[in-house]
């Protein structure tokens, strides 16, 4: 078994990716798909964080004390990573709260039940006159 | 200080900056005029790239001049020149549309936000196109996406919510599959540059994160660009969001996609990596069929137009990858010349679509029934159109089916020939389910009495169908950049 605890930070990447992604398929909340999703990026900061330190590193101040400097770029790229993910996330709920307005229910079932009536519901009113 | 060396980053920065001052303005109008101003300006500044890159060949830019690959590079080659064109371009057509569109479409006191969400998305694509890191294009992607989301979720019918949802959900997830491919990469060869990338993974092209790497780039750039069987998202958002959108994102979202991908295909893992070693021309070749046929079926059988129409962006995406599982030259050129003649008449079609709508209150078959005779000339133009889908000689749907076609027979594929034509028919099926209730069926009674649309929406919708016409018959320009851009990324010097 050597090397599988060596990598164990990719493993736990992996493992909230997959629950991450799990819950965005199997569930029918909408606001539970987004939890799903915001898991899933949240998984991918990981990726980059953990290969970024290097065990006694130091930032990187050019200093005759220090000779191993960890790489200050990953953790640059994901605070706008960050920035993003929390973009989408506010977007994802700011469209659920207005499909509540409109559908009543933030079930996808549901949802997709009430919109299973007629084509068009601009058609419904002269739909009988034709 | 001269203006010209900083065109590549004017190109971003103008839309991106317009975006918080509409906001700021609160007016509708001064709005209007600011992010139209942009819109222009990027159109004008990406043609003059244009003319630099057909004399330099390529155009490398180094953010606040930190020199790539320590710094972000904006990088503007034959293939990105002719994407910033055609993305500008039909923004810059598409705008003053909007401004009589979404009159009908969105509450007045939101105008102003549409403007600023227009702007970003516009920013968002033409980065894209522009950057030349990796993890820069990841930002542009999702600044574009998000307000392409938002964009969406305008719509007046309620179901563009949850397509806007929906989007969100797919879009996101490609999205971060991208961030992890590019995270792979990072970690491999501690590189974000394009460029430097594709120096670097020569080396190890068979490392097993590389080709994982490769396998999230492409599902990743798939869903992004609704390649069969990623493009569930497409159809919804393309019908129920305000026609402007419909036709802004139908022409240059998926393209940007394309292009996002045969950056990674071409440019960083390298043609031998991804064609060569793996079987990914027979995957590509399979998918783009399965799309090309299951889409345009599910084509002929939708009762609303723009969903009819939707669903055939899906198909013509097929060709586009068809182009790249050819791997060769003239497999490129159809892709490329292919990007931008569907842009072209996708674009046209969606906002005559959006100009019937304006006319007949909607366009579900059952309404649009005698179009023909009551609005004569934006049927006639959706007509057009129809024909450049079908790939009828004369338009520009022929043209680029014709490099598709040399490019099987110079592959030897005979066969494929003939399910390039096949699948032709389908388009001629579904485009008839438009002309026979427009032309052989009277109008209903509460709608005889609309009248073609006004000046303010026929005249972009013309531009845009004159330009179907003119690149059907006046190669030079599509075919003339598609052929450089493809020997480039090749690395067949012209």
């Amino acid at each position: 078994m050597t090397g599988f605890l060596d990598h164990y930070d990719y493993w736990v990447m992996l493992f909230l990716a997959m629950s991450g992604l799990f819950i965005v398929i199997a569930r029918g909340n909408l606001i539970k798909k987004l939890v799903g999703l915001a898991i899933l990026q949240t998984s991918v900061y990981l990726l980059y964080l953990a290969p970024g330190k290097i065990v006694g590193g130091t930032a990187p101040i050019v200093d005759a004390a220090f000779t191993v400097y960890s790489n200050p770029l990953p953790q640059v790229l994901i605070l706008t990573a960050i920035v993003v993910g929390v973009a989408t996330l506010a977007l994802g709920l700011a469209l659920v709260v207005r499909i509540r307005e409109e559908y009543g229910t933030i079930e996808e079932d549901e949802i997709l039940h009430l919109d299973a009536d007629p084509a068009d519901p601009a058609d419904n009113a002269s739909a009988s006159q034709r | 200080m001269n203006v010209t060396e900083h065109l590549p980053i004017l190109q971003v920065v103008l839309p991106l900056a317009s975006a918080p001052l509409a906001v700021l303005l609160r007016d509708r109008l001064a709005a209007f005029v600011l992010v139209l101003a942009a819109t222009w300006a990027a159109f004008a500044i990406s043609v003059l790239l244009w003319l630099q890159v057909g004399e330099s060949g390529l155009i490398s830019y180094a953010i606040g001049s930190w020199p790539p690959p320590w710094g972000i590079e904006y990088r503007v080659d034959a293939l990105a020149s002719l994407v910033l064109m055609l993305v500008s371009g039909i923004a810059a057509v598409v705008l003053p549309y909007s401004r009589a569109s979404i009159e009908r479409e969105i509450r007045p006191d939101k105008h102003y936000l549409f403007y600023a969400m227009f702007a970003l998305c516009l920013s968002g694509l033409l980065g894209i196109t522009v950057t030349g890191d990796a993890f820069n294009l990841f930002v542009f992607l999702e600044i574009s996406s998000l307000s392409s989301y938002a964009m969406i979720a305008l719509g007046k019918d309620r179901r563009s919510l949850v397509a806007a949802y929906q989007y969100l959900i797919m879009g996101t997830i490609g999205a971060t599959f991208i961030v992890i491919g590019v995270g792979l990469l990072y970690i491999k060869t501690g590189t974000l540059n394009l460029a430097d990338l594709g120096v670097r993974l020569q080396a190890m092209t068979s490392h097993r994160p590389v080709l994982a790497a490769l396998a999230f780039l492409t599902v990743g750039i798939s869903l992004k660009l609704a390649m069969f069987p990623l493009h569930q998202w497409l159809p919804n958002a393309y019908a129920y969001a305000p026609s402007a959108v419909s036709a802004f994102l139908a022409a240059t979202a998926t393209k940007v996609s394309v292009y996002a991908l045969l950056r990674f295909y071409f440019s960083v893992f390298g043609e031998t990596a991804v064609f060569q070693r793996l079987p990914m021309e027979d995957l590509m070749l399979v998918l783009a069929l399965a799309g090309m046929f299951v889409a345009s079926t599910v084509a002929i059988f939708q009762d609303n137009l723009k969903r009819l129409f939707a669903y055939s962006s899906v198909a013509q995406i097929g060709y586009s990858v068809l182009g790249i599982s050819f791997d060769s030259v003239t497999g490129l050129t159809a892709t490329i010349v292919h990007l931008v003649n569907h842009a072209v008449t996708k674009g046209g079609l969606f906002l005559l679509l959006g100009a019937v709508i304006a006319g007949m209150g909607g366009v579900t078959l059952a309404r649009v029934q005698g179009v023909g005779r009551v609005m004569p000339l934006t049927s006639f133009g959706i007509v057009i159109c129809g024909l450049s889908l079908i790939g009828v000689p004369g338009t520009a749907g022929f043209v680029s089916k014709w490099y598709l076609i040399l490019a099987a027979l110079e592959k030897g594929q005979w066969w494929l020939v003939f399910l390039i034509v096949l699948s032709s028919l389908l388009a001629v099926a579904y485009v008839w389910r438009f002309v026979e209730v427009a032309y052989f069926h009277a109008p209903r009674a509460d709608l005889a009495g609309a009248r073609e649309a006004p000046l303010a929406l026929a005249l972009p919708a013309w531009t845009l169908v004159a330009a179907t016409l003119w690149f059907g018959v006046d190669t030079s320009l599509t075919v003339g950049s598609a052929s450089r851009a493809a020997g480039q990324l090749l690395g067949i010097a012209p």
